[in-house]
């Protein structure tokens, strides 16, 4: 299976605080990576990295050029990076995932515009296409910025804590819909929700400064145990999954 | 005679109005989405220092404001990202000290500074052909900008992160954006002063949010309210004799207050539609 992008002996840092240290990781093609780790550990940092907004320190990250590179990646940050209030529709924001690789001066076209209506479509937002984000319930945001992560077809997928928005009645349709994305793109999803993740992911990455990248989903507690990767568990009832004791 | 000069006064105003409510309204709509008023009145109140240098050095006042205007408006940036100052700090700092500047500079300089008090509270007599040609060039300059970056400027102000993921200009589009503010403000100076000036970029966006929350459809109706708002303040303030800022903002928050009235009746409307 073809590779996406390869973090070498990679080292991240804030001013003089390493954040991660020598990261060795190679995401392949439709992998679905759960990203656990406790908070402080370094888990956004890792997503900051491979969206270019932070440069190494250390070592590289190589994109796959023919299948991506920093640009083309579908991203979904934790919901306080937007401004909830601001004046702008919830077709205007699934839009402005196409404004990667438009220049400044971005026209929206026609067929910009059908593709747009035919995601909110997909997301069951069609009546709030016209609405501003503030008038929307948790849930339905983190759709409309699905929405915008998907829009432009990326072969990458990239979730901060999509468990932040919370929102039980379309928590499982969220999942779901998750599944069918990685049928196209490959998925990394940050949580430090260990029993969501465990359900969905095909691998799992501990991240605690150091990270350790496990090719199948069965998260364990020795595991967790032997990388030092202590993680806050949040139980939700009907999802399957495996609860941990915490970690020191 | 009398009907000559009131005529040409009144065009003054109009043309005043269109141009002030143009230039307001889209920067103000920025101003307000963005939640930079406490920035813009900073940005001012500074240039209030560059008002006092030009009458100490004998050149138009309003160069040495928007000398000044620009300068602090990137000092905040500056002091509040390079320096780790509290960005409300920064402002309040260089809101005073810009003020401090201009009050040194006009105590030294010799002789009356006659037009002082048109500064500080705005007054459509000191408005020459000059500041009304340049009001007009701002408001092609300010169109031509917002509706060629439209999306660009959009998606950086509603989500920065997110617009650093496929952009390396966001910086550059902040610091000229916040530039073109701060000079649309030194040039609505000269008609609502340093004091009353911020409520111009204020009142008609909020008018204009109270009937729309699309960024676009706010920009026309603040410009449309702000219209209205100048230059029947304007008319107001000839006729009474009373100074043209302080009618400007006054007739603009009575609309405010209509507006605010009219919305909750549709409101109600609606509700008792359904």
């Amino acid at each position: 299976m073809a590779y996406l992008f390869e973090m070498k002996l990679l080292s991240a840092s804030y001013g003089t605080t390493v954040v991660l240290k020598d990261i060795d990781l190679k995401v392949v093609e439709n992998d679905f990576i759960g990203v656990i780790g406790p908070n402080g550990g370094g888990k956004t940092t890792l997503l900051k990295v491979i969206l270019g907004l932070l440069k190494p320190v250390q070592g590289e990250i190589v994109f796959n050029k023919d299948l991506l590179n920093a640009n083309r990646i579908g991203y979904l940050p934790q919901i306080s990076t937007g401004d909830i209030n601001y004046p702008v529709t919830v077709s205007d924001i699934v839009l402005s995932g196409l404004m990667i690789g438009k220049g400044i001066i971005s026209r929206m076209t026609a067929s910009d515009r059908k593709k747009a209506a035919g995601v909110i479509y997909e997301l069951g937002l069609s009546e709030m296409a016209g609405v501003t984000i503030n008038e929307l319930s948790g849930g339905q945001m983190q759709r409309v910025f699905l929405g915008r992560a998907i829009i432009g077809d990326p072969k990458l997928l990239l979730l901060d804590e999509p468990g932040n928005f919370v929102d039980t009645t379309f928590e499982n349709d969220f999942y779901e819909k998750l599944r069918e994305l990685n049928k196209r793109m490959a998925i990394l999803m940050v949580s430090h929700d260990v029993g969501t993740i465990s359900a969905h992911i095909k691998s799992f990455a501990c991240v605690n400064r150091r990270l350790h990248y496990h090719a199948s989903p069965e998260i364990t507690n020795e595991d967790l145990l032997s990388y030092g990767c202590p993680v806050q568990v949040i139980s939700h009832g009907d999802i399957p999954h495996t609860v941990l004791k915490k970690h020191n | 005679m009398e009907n000559i000069f009131q005529y040409d006064f009144i065009i003054k105003g109009i043309i005043g109005a269109v141009f002030a409510s143009i230039t307001a309204g889209l920067a103000g709509t920025y101003v307000v989405s963005k939640r930079l008023v406490f920035l813009s009145g900073g940005i001012t109140h500074a240039s209030f220092g560059g008002i006092g240098l030009g009458y100490f050095l004998g050149i138009n006042p309003v160069i040495g404001a928007a000398v000044f205007g620009i300068m602090s408006a990137l000092g905040v940036e500056y002091l509040s990202v390079k320096q780790k100052i509290r960005e409300d700090s920064a402002i309040g700092i260089l809101w005073a000290f810009g003020m401090a500047i201009g009050i040194i500079f006009i105590y030294l300089t010799p002789g009356y500074t006659p037009n002082l008090m048109s500064y500080l509270f705005g007054s459509i007599l000191t408005v020459s052909n000059a500041d009304l040609i340049a009001l007009g060039i701002m408001s092609v300059i300010l169109i031509l900008y917002f509706s060629i970056f439209y999306r660009t400027i959009l998606y950086i102000s509603f989500d920065e992160v997110f617009a650093r993921t496929y952009s390396s200009y966001v910086d550059v589009f902040k610091y000229v954006t916040t530039s073109l503010i701060a000079l649309t403000i030194v040039l609505n100076i000269r008609m609502a002063g340093v004091i009353l000036v911020i409520s111009l970029l204020t009142i008609p966006p909020n008018i204009a949010m109270l009937f729309t929350k699309v960024y676009f459809k706010i920009v026309i109706w603040s410009v449309i309210a702000g219209f209205v708002g100048t230059s029947t303040g304007y008319v107001i303030s000839y006729f009474a004799g009373i100074p043209v800022g302080a009618t400007i903002i006054f007739t603009l928050v009575i609309i405010w207050v209509i507006a605010k009235v009219l919305s909750q009746l549709i409101l109600k409307l609606k509700i008792s539609k359904n």
